[in-house]
């Protein structure tokens, strides 16, 4: 296989030195999701780290093919979906059942409504609210921790004023290796990319 | 372009137009008709948005809908600086159109969820044609009802009261109370369904931002798509985020109507107080949801050209919910006469009798007639493929499934336990104004969304194509290549992947 050479053992001329530093990397193009997740692989088994695929939908499996690991996500939906539910039940004790005083920004004091002679603490009426704080509080963690996690929202990236990436979102498959990557070498990451399949590489200025 | 439209051309795709309808075992019926390009299901959906004009249908609906938007305007207003007595509300009548407009919108809403979430997690692939503007009918439902429940309580500048806000009265909200239930039921469901809505558009607004050319559009569309670039890191979250968006918005949908059904349940009016009014309501909003989708699917793939994204096979299977849901309807109303013959309970007797056959007995059967009958022309697959048919049938859902609520909440009311104060309703001006005007806030809303914001999921559609799976036959015959030099791929269709083959003898 194709062995690349570490930025530290090149002695490249000053010239590709400072090009170098302007480049925020690679960007190779593919004509069909089999393509890229071919190439995908390839790129994974070299050992490049900083680099991506893009489609303009979903590929089932990319994400084994690339080695992706799976988010934590669910793990915090979970945590907050708990918090919900529990705020729920605080929410509506506090302030139905006892007459006891907090801070919350505010002194607050909660209000023991006697309603048809049902118990002060009456669990099953709690239900529906807590469970509708226990979607809601989900469903928000869901969403912009998703946005988070993938450091969205983010208005400006190189990729995205690159002439020709704009198809990314349309009917064109890409793989970005990044310049900061410690196997990146612009011609030899270029020709690596073109053995795969590419039918262009181009470079992407930062 | 050239080279991605010719490079399809190496296999035959499932023609425009084509009935795709037919059950045929051991093949998938083609969900994408007229081509096998991603780039043409962009062109499709994007020149929508992207025409400088639009067809004179929209402008005439437009029109309409705003003057109606302006009629309810006037009406809230006049109502807020009067007071409820304008409405044509009596003792014991003291809920009619507020709370009937109210179900029935939040119903309405249920269809675009069951087809954004239930589907999703059953893996109904057929949903991503209709899923976009079904999410975005919900959402404009709930608005649509969330202004009643805000007018009816008369004074509305006391409305935050519905909210567990820190006061100097320190007075806080009955939790005890369905209606407070409702509260945090139908905001809930309202964020969820904003949420779960944006974040599908967020994929397709990339697309938008991409290709607009004029500086608005892409300052627009590029700050919503919020940088989104296709990348698979991106893509995995995305799509666990979307699931657990699903899997959550599933029991909401299902807790949303219930809870709405609780306000009449939990008390102690016969006719209301019924244990089967959960499971009864979520079918009737399902129902009638399906129905306003088809009534909106079925002119909106017509005058934007969107008849090879949303098929035949997908009004098809929506009809087939309507049907269903509309026989669980059918089986609702007749198990509450049951169920009030045999409780052994006069009031309750009287209740259903009455609603048959007492003042409100018109009501009462253009309810059955719209929900129960007319629906079951669907059994033949003749009317569920016929557009006009459809269209009219939809219509009548719409009606019926209006006038169902309007023959709970009313009829239970008007003849109440004690024969000295029964009453009859008589809507206003006020009343009619309001009700027609919501449609009209409907109506502008979603013709807005049609124009500006892309009608179909792109990105959705797109990965239920057969060139969307990686392991495509296609590609290991080497269609889909980009042409290197002479080895372009012709037209020939020799070993080319099997298109979609009707398995009828004696059929072309």
């Amino acid at each position: 296989m194709t062995t690349f050479a570490t930025p530290s053992s090149t002695t490249a001329p000053a010239s590709t030195e400072t090009s170098v530093a302007q480049t925020w990397g690679l960007v190779a193009r593919f004509a069909n999701p089999a393509e890229l997740m071919h190439a995908a692989e390839a790129v994974r088994k070299s050992g490049y780290r900083y680099w991506d695929c893009h489609s303009p939908f979903p590929i089932h499996g990319i994400d084994h093919a690339m080695g992706i690991s799976r988010t934590i996500l669910p793990v915090v939906v979970f945590g907050a979906g708990a918090a919900g539910c529990t705020a729920g039940f605080l929410l509506q004790s506090f302030t139905n059942s006892f007459d006891f005083s907090i801070w919350a920004l505010v002194w607050v004091t909660g209000y023991p409504f006697l309603i048809s002679g049902k118990p002060l603490l009456s669990f099953p009426a709690f239900v529906p609210v807590m469970f509708e704080l226990t979607i809601l509080l989900s469903a928000l963690t869901a969403a912009f921790g998703m946005l988070a996690f993938n450091q969205l929202p983010e208005l400006y990236h190189p990729l995205l004023k690159h002439p020709g990436f704009g198809r990314a979102t349309d009917d064109r498959f890409f793989i970005s290796i990044e310049a900061r990557d410690p196997q990146f070498l612009r011609s030899k990451t270029g020709e690596f990319l073109k053995s795969l399949g590419a039918s262009s590489v181009e470079v992407v200025e930062s | 372009m050239s080279a991605s439209s010719s490079s399809m051309q190496g296999h035959t795709v499932p023609a425009s137009g084509m009935d795709n309808t037919i059950e045929s075992p051991g093949q998938r019926a083609p969900l994408v008709l007229g081509t096998g390009d991603f780039h043409t299901v962009t062109n499709q959906v994007c020149r929508v948005t992207e025409h400088p004009s639009v067809p004179m249908a929209w402008y005439v609906a437009f029109g309409v809908s705003l003057m109606l938007l302006g009629a309810l305007g006037v009406a809230v207003n006049y109502l807020i600086f009067t007071g409820v007595g304008v409405w044509g509300l009596n003792n014991p009548v003291m809920w009619a159109f507020d709370i009937t407009n109210f179900v029935f919108w939040v119903g309405i809403g249920h269809a675009g969820t069951l087809i954004s979430a239930i589907l999703f997690l059953f893996r109904q692939k057929w949903r991503t044609g209709i899923n976009r503007f079904a999410e975005a009918m919900t959402i404009f439902a709930v608005i649509c009802a969330g202004i009643f429940p805000g007018i009816h309580v008369g004074r509305v500048w006391f409305a935050y009261w519905l909210f567990p806000i820190p006061n100097q009265m320190e007075m806080w909200p009955q939790f005890r109370s369905p209606l407070l239930w409702d509260v945090f039921a139908v905001s809930t469901y309202f964020t969820v369904s904003l949420v779960f809505w944006y974040i599908g558009l967020i994929p397709d607004l990339a697309t938008l931002r991409d290709r607009a050319k004029g500086t608005i559009q892409q300052f627009a569309y590029g700050l919503f798509a919020l940088g989104w670039r296709g990348s698979a890191r991106h893509w995995h979250r995305y799509e666990v985020a979307y699931l657990l968006l699903a899997a959550l918005a599933t029991p909401l949908v299902l807790s949303v109507h219930s809870v709405v059904s609780f306000d009449f349940a939990v008390s102690q009016l016969p006719g209301w107080h019924t244990t089967i009014f959960p499971p009864y309501f979520v079918a009737g909003a399902i129902f009638s949801g399906f129905a306003m989708v088809v009534t909106l699917a079925v002119p909106a793939r017509e005058l934007f050209g969107l008849k090879d994204l949303i098929t035949m096979r997908h009004l098809d299977n929506m009809n087939k919910v309507i049907l269903v849901t509309g026989c669980m309807v059918g089986y609702a109303y007749s198990m509450e006469f049951f169920i009030a013959w045999y409780s052994g309970a006069p009031y309750e007797q009287f209740t259903f009798i009455n609603r048959a056959f007492g003042q409100y007995w018109w009501a009462y059967w253009i309810m059955v007639s719209c929900n129960v009958i007319t629906p079951q022309l669907f059994w033949f697959k003749k009317v569920r493929t016929s557009i006009p048919a459809m269209f009219v049938l939809s219509l009548f859902v719409n009606v019926g499934m209006w006038f169902e609520r309007y023959v709970i909440i009313v009829s239970s009311l008007a003849n109440d336990f004690l024969p000295t104060s029964w009453d009859e309703f008589i809507p206003t001006w006020v009343d009619i104004a309001t009700m027609l005007g919501a449609f009209g806030l409907f109506g502008v809303l979603f013709l807005l969304f049609c124009r500006y914001l892309p009608m179909i999921a792109i990105a959705e559609v797109k990965s239920v194509m057969p060139e969307a799976n990686p392991h495509w036959e296609g590609y290991a015959k080497g269609h889909g290549h980009q042409p290197h030099g002479g080895q372009a791929h012709g037209g020939a269709p020799a070993g080319a992947a099997p298109a979609f083959q009707d398995p009828r003898p004696g059929q072309p």
